[in-house]
């Protein structure tokens, strides 16, 4: 019955979704300022059908409903209650309706909270809107439904994947998507916007406040899938340049050029047609990533089970969006006038873009040659870490010295800077560096360069921040935060890179291994039951040899029965100055098992520092609301 | 709209950019080196699984028109299924000779294995810890390398030997 | 304020160092390098497989014998392609791989220094 209900409300956001697109288009022609009611009303409906949809899942994965196939698929009688609900978006198809979800709310919240703007030009924004909803929802009903039923009911269901039940991984797909997918609301604005000719100031006020919490989102997310990854993946990494990351990486950089770029085009009344490719382009890279991560032609370890028939569809929906992007924007282009001098503010933010857009490009190729190459000549490499880190990491260092003195340049003209205090702030971070260097180990060239260009703006950040709050120059207070944030990320990902101790080696129960820092103790070996899985607990003393400090760690392997799966859980001792990492895996055919141990200086201050990136967003969106 | 020479770029560029996509969707992206042939093997030397001082090297294969080498296990299944093939080979056919690596396993278990389903092999050695496995380029067991007097690789079979890559075999060694 | 800032930034790094003087090590940069050839998508480093073990203990062999990084790749690519580096070498077919992103970088340098000086040319005019 459930299976009727979903079924029955996704065809009504079809419906409706076609009602409303109609009704807007002959809205469009009337002389009115306002848009009709029962627009509003239309999508009102439409919000609360898909709401109550995804509630309809939500309940069989609950009531371990097996007549439902995505939840025999993916659900268990004896899961845990909260990932019981969280396994409904920890799959293609449920992860499909919340993304539809999220494209009707976002649709209706933009229609309603953009009263004082141009009625075409929201009319326009939401026919769009509900077109790439129309495409969303007959992938859903044609290839990935998450209400296809089947007879006759079973018992009981396949389980969900033992490594997606995690507090992390459960609320990372809707932080995400908020970001992800909410950035086709300015896809359609942008559209709408060249179709109704509403551009300049006006039209980044439209679109400001979501571009922003589109940013926060899609950052919080990334920060979570990345905590997920370390907690849950066991190698002490939490950045892998794995497809799957970099997909949801592209849409950043996009949105953080985008961000910046709509300064400019508020203030100043310029560089509109490069906003419109932005916006344009952030949904685009959405989709395009969710189409090399679904359908399978990029191998991962974190993808969903792939199928190349959503990799058809996803594809020629991409098609369809990137041809009538590119049209409608040639038809409606015109030349702009552009007035920027070497030292302007408007001048520092295009160099923004101007890395953001090398960034993007660099992990676009990086995920895309393999594929060309294979293609074309059949050749088959692989590109990882190494090429990302060895082409951006470089490129970092100028972005945060002008992230540092940028901002400090006035709008059309250049102000005088002070020479002497960034001079002052370059020299202390040097002597910083050198004293990192001399005392805690040595490091290349360019990390003393990367540690240089990250406390330099650390330097300066903490100084604007103090003179800012005196001052009571309330707005830029959010971008100090965040830029702040940034430097501190770079500078803690650095110093853990530099300074993390990793070791790898093999042991029986009962034997030690000693290295140059620690003497670590394989104990003994316990089994537990559990409620869906039977784990072997390895104990283990750590000693400290510096301090004489003892700690224990107990990492598990775990062996669920349903679905029949290892999974590996590390034991990992958080403290405020590093994190003590052990993994223990079985040998086959051995008494032995392989250890990995690490310890990793700082580890929670990268979490704490991509907070900060997030929270001066956050800031800006609340002091905005004051100010109104 | 105006039709000039850069928006014919940017058209072309993203059709060009969904057909390779297109494309992509339909070749398999797993990986195997089953083309990675012409290169001769290295030098190595292989201890017999029995006999304590039995070495053979690089060296006695160049004495053999053509040497197949396959490494085995007794715990593997797959290889259970092949391991008729190879003792066809070895009754049928006298330009070939065969090496067997019995590989990560126990001594008396491997000597079990092919009491039960017959000895294909001139030679029987031991990979204990996976490290020859290494220098001929195998990754996975079942695998089989045929070489040339000229030590160099001219056929490699992933995966269990069956009927169609027998024949193949055959026709590689005429 | 600078006071306390200094002091903050001292605290941090003896912290860094009471806990660890160690330096990355080579072999396990040399590990990360390594694509497992029988995983989804790990590393050597990573990986818990069969393969990546065996290939652990011969990479460990080749770098106790004095082989230095690229030998040791080199090694491992005739035997198993170039898929098994994770960082691509710089030949005919990478080379757009590397040169890319860079051509980028200098366009869009470009891009701007030709609107700043269409800027000076209106302000002349």
């Amino acid at each position: 019955m459930l299976s009727n209900i979903g079924f029955a409300l996704v065809i009504s956001i079809l419906i409706l979704s076609f009602i409303i697109i109609y009704t807007a288009s002959l809205d469009l022609k009337t002389s009115s300022r306002f848009i009709t009611k029962n627009i509003y009303q239309l999508s009102l409906f439409q919000t609360t059908f898909t709401a109550l949809s995804f509630f309809t899942l939500i309940i069989g994965f609950v009531n371990s409903d097996f007549s439902l196939i995505n939840v025999y698929e993916n659900s268990h009688t004896t899961k845990p209650f909260f990932y019981k609900i969280a396994g409904t978006w920890g799959n293609h198809e449920g992860s499909l309706l919340l993304w539809v979800n999220i494209l009707v709310i976002f649709s209706y919240l933009f229609l309603i909270f953009n009263h004082t703007h141009d009625k075409k030009f929201r009319l326009y924004t939401l026919i769009f809107q509900n077109i790439l909803i129309l495409g969303f929802v007959f992938f859903l009903l044609l290839n990935s439904n998450p209400f296809d039923s089947i007879y006759p009911i079973p018992l009981e269901g396949l389980g969900l994947n033992p490594i997606l039940q995690d507090p992390a991984l459960a609320i990372h797909p809707p932080l995400l998507y908020v970001g992800f997918v909410g950035c086709s609301i300015y896809f359609s604005a942008a559209m709408a916007s060249l179709l109704s000719a509403y551009g300049g100031r006006l039209f980044a006020q439209s679109i400001k406040s979501w571009v922003k919490v589109s940013w926060c989102f899609q950052t919080l997310g990334i920060l979570v899938g990345s905590i997920w990854a370390y907690y849950e993946l066991g190698w002490g990494g939490f950045w892998f340049w794995d497809p799957v990351e970099n997909a949801s990486l592209l849409p950043w950089f996009a949105i953080t050029a985008l961000m910046h770029s709509l300064i400019v085009l508020e203030k100043r009344n310029t560089l509109y047609y490069w906003v419109i490719i932005l916006c344009l382009s952030t949904f685009i890279l959405s989709v395009t990533g969710t189409f090399l991560v679904r359908s399978g032609i990029l191998n991962s370890v974190h993808t969903f089970a792939s199928d190349p028939s959503r990799g058809i569809y996803i594809l020629s929906f991409l098609s369809i969006m990137i041809f009538s992007a590119l049209i409608i924007f040639f038809l409606k282009h015109k030349k702009e006038n552009y007035n920027f001098t070497l030292k302007s503010r408007e001048t520092f933010i295009l160099a923004n873009n101007w890395f953001m857009v090398f960034f993007l490009v660099t992990v676009l190729i990086g995920m895309l040659y393999p594929i060309f190459l294979d293609v074309l000549t059949n050749v088959k490499i692989s590109v990882g870490p190494p090429y990302f880190n060895i082409v951006i990491i470089p490129l970092v260092v100028p972005l945060m010295f002008l992230m540092a003195i940028g901002p400090k340049f006035g709008w059309i003209k250049s102000q005088k800077i002070l020479l002497y205090k960034t001079l002052f702030l370059i020299l202390g971070a040097v002597v910083i560096n050198l004293f990192i260097y001399f005392f805690f180990g040595k490091y290349s060239f360019l990390s003393n360069i990367v540690f240089i260009a990250a406390i330099f703006l650390i330097l300066h950040s903490l100084l604007d921040f103090k003179k800012f709050i005196n001052v009571k120059k309330k707005f830029e207070i959010p971008r100090v935060i965040s830029h702040l944030g940034f430097g501190l990320l770079v500078f803690f990902i650095g110093i853990n890179h530099q300074f993390s101790l990793e070791e790898d080696f093999n042991l029986k129960v009962g034997e030690t291994k000693k290295t140059n820092n620690y003497e670590i103790n394989f104990e003994s070996i316990k089994i537990k039951k559990s409620k869906n899985y039977k784990a072997v607990i390895g104990s283990f003393k750590l000693t400290n040899l510096k301090n004489n400090l003892e700690e224990y760690l107990n990492p598990e392997i775990r062996i669920y029965s349903n679905p029949e799966t290892l999974t590996y859980e590390a034991a990992i001792k958080t403290k405020i100055n590093s994190d003590l990492y052990l993994t223990m895996s079985n040998i086959s055919r051995s008494d032995y098992y392989n250890i990995k141990f690490q310890n990793k200086p700082f580890m929670i201050w990268i979490w704490i520092s991509a907070l900060i990136i997030v929270l001066g967003g956050f800031v800006q969106l609340s002091l905005k609301k004051n100010e109104d | 709209m105006k039709i000039n020479i850069s928006k014919i770029i940017i058209f072309s560029f993203v059709i060009f950019c969904l057909f390779v996509f297109q494309k992509g969707l339909k070749i398999d992206n797993s990986y195997d080196t089953k083309s990675l042939i012409g290169n001769k093997i290295s030098k190595f030397q292989l201890s017999e699984i029995n006999i304590h001082d039995l070495y053979i090297s690089e060296e006695d294969l160049k004495k053999n028109k053509f040497t197949l080498i396959n490494f085995f296990a007794s715990w593997c299944a797959p290889c259970r299924a092949e391991h008729k093939y190879l003792v066809k080979l070895s009754s049928e056919n006298n330009e070939i000779k065969i090496i067997g690596i019995n590989f990560k396993d126990k001594k008396d278990n491997a000597i079990n294995f092919l009491k039960e389903l017959g000895n294909p092999y001139n030679f029987v050695g031991k990979d204990l810890d996976g490290k020859i496995s290494i220098v001929f380029g195998v990754y996975g067991i079942p695998e089989s390398i045929i070489v040339n007097s000229d030590l160099t690789i001219i056929k490699k079979i992933i995966g269990p030997i069956d009927q169609i890559q027998y024949n193949e075999i055959l026709s590689t060694i005429q | 304020m600078k006071i306390k800032f200094i002091i903050i930034i001292t605290y941090i790094l003896i912290e860094a160092s009471a806990n660890s003087s160690g330096s990355r090590t080579k072999l396990l940069d040399i590990y990360q390098n390594l694509r497992c050839l029988v995983c989804q998508g790990q590393s050597i480093a990573d990986s818990n497989s069969d393969f990546a073990t065996t290939i652990k203990l011969v990479v460990q062999d080749q770098f106790n014998e004095g082989k230095d990084e690229d030998e040791i790749y080199k090694f491992l690519t005739s035997k198993y392609g170039e898929w098994i580096v994770y960082k691509p070498i710089f030949n005919k077919n990478n080379f757009l791989l590397w040169t890319l992103p860079y051509a980028v970088l200098i366009f869009g340098a470009f891009i701007i220094f030709l609107l700043i000086r269409k800027t000076k040319h209106n302000k002349v005019n």
